[in-house]
């Protein structure tokens, strides 16, 4: 059994040993747990862009969606703002 | 010098939340320090047994917040130390039975008659973890060089910061120098790198510990144990001494070893 060991570390591309895997399976499971933020946080994010939004557009806050999304090694906060329509007086 | 409160936490269990806090207590009381433990974790309390002091348990923290006994009638005096109590866990109530509340005012009161008020928190992050932290100045965060332990501490170190005590300190605790050597344990660069937090020191994988937790005596108390010595540098670099971190190769060096039998190594 330790023959078997030693000669799969031998031959192996893991010879440095598990540690590496540790350190990267641990540097992408972290990257999606810290973009995991509260419900709280993501409706207070919502109501504040609404907010800022309609003193230039008339949106359809119904159908507003705002979400984290994790991609690969990246987190992007995506948001789906369907516009009704656009205000004549802000048109600058 | 204003009294601190420490609160020793992990997030996962068994990583030895319970055995730091008795050791690190052990050793500033060692240094003169009047220090309390705080056992927080209601239902399963275990500080009492690794202090040795289970035997002696009349009151506990649940009957203080609850008014059934006066705060002194419950710490336990250690007989090792004049300058060393232990307020014990209830064991047979709910986490729900304190409040953080009621902690933050225990706390309190205690910080007139102590330099040092060691909180041992539960594992997780429900309503026992809410109660140890809620007096505390700062955390000691305790975690094991496994992909587990450190995951749980990161987000343990989050929600710290969301309660506002962001200068938390971390123990790597039960490393082992001959995995580390071998690429086959994660060294203490990397897990300082991904938690990015302030090491507070390092605690070598030790058998003395289980010993020393089997006839409930903090290994600080002796002098041939490995993680007794880390233990106690770390509690002088509590008190602010700037103390070089145990070394790891040292740990597995025979002949260091066996000076340290003879006392003649430091």
């Amino acid at each position: 059994m330790i023959l078997l060991d030693f000669f799969t570390r031998l031959f192996s591309k893991e010879a440095a040993g598990s540690k590496e895997v540790a350190r990267e399976r641990l540097r992408l499971v972290l990257i999606h747990d810290r973009s995991v933020v509260s419900p709280e946080l993501i409706a207070a994010l919502k109501e504040d862009l609404i907010r800022v939004i309609q003193q230039y557009m008339d949106i359809d806050v119904e159908s507003l969606l705002v979400n984290l999304e994790n991609e690969d090694d990246s987190v992007a906060l995506i948001a789906n703002i369907p516009i009704k329509s656009l205000k004549r007086a802000v048109n600058i | 010098m204003n009294s601190r409160v420490l609160v020793v936490t992990s997030g996962k269990g068994g990583v030895g939340k319970t055995t730091t806090s008795a050791n690190l207590g052990t050793a500033l009381a060692m240094m003169d320090k009047k220090v309390v433990l705080i056992d927080t974790d209601i239902g399963l309390r275990n500080l009492d047994v690794v202090m040795g002091l289970e035997n002696r348990i009349v009151f506990d923290i649940v009957d203080v917040v609850h008014g059934n006994c006066k705060l002194k009638q419950a710490l336990i005096r250690d007989k090792r130390f004049e300058n060393m109590c232990l307020l014990p866990a209830a064991q047979t109530k709910e986490k729900t039975a304190v409040t953080p509340h009621q902690m933050k005012n225990l706390t309190n009161e205690l910080r007139g008659e102590f330099d040092f008020i060691v909180v041992d928190c539960p594992a997780g992050i429900e309503q026992g973890f809410k109660n140890a932290i809620a007096g505390a100045d700062s955390a000691i965060v305790v975690a094991t060089p496994e992909v587990s332990s450190v995951r749980d501490a990161d987000r343990i170190i989050g929600l710290l910061e969301a309660a506002g005590l962001a200068d938390s300190r971390l123990i790597i605790n039960r490393i082992r120098p001959k995995m580390v050597k071998k690429g086959d344990m994660m060294d203490i660069t990397d897990i300082i790198d991904i938690l990015s937090i302030e090491l507070l020191g390092v605690v070598p994988e030790d058998e003395c510990i289980v010993i020393s937790t089997n006839r409930g005596e903090p290994a600080v108390l002796g002098n041939v144990s490995r993680a007794g010595e880390a233990y106690r540098r770390i509690a002088r670099r509590i008190l602010g001494e700037e103390v070089p971190l145990y070394s790891l190769d040292e740990s597995s060096n025979l002949m260091t070893r066996f000076k340290r039998m003879l006392k003649l190594a430091r």
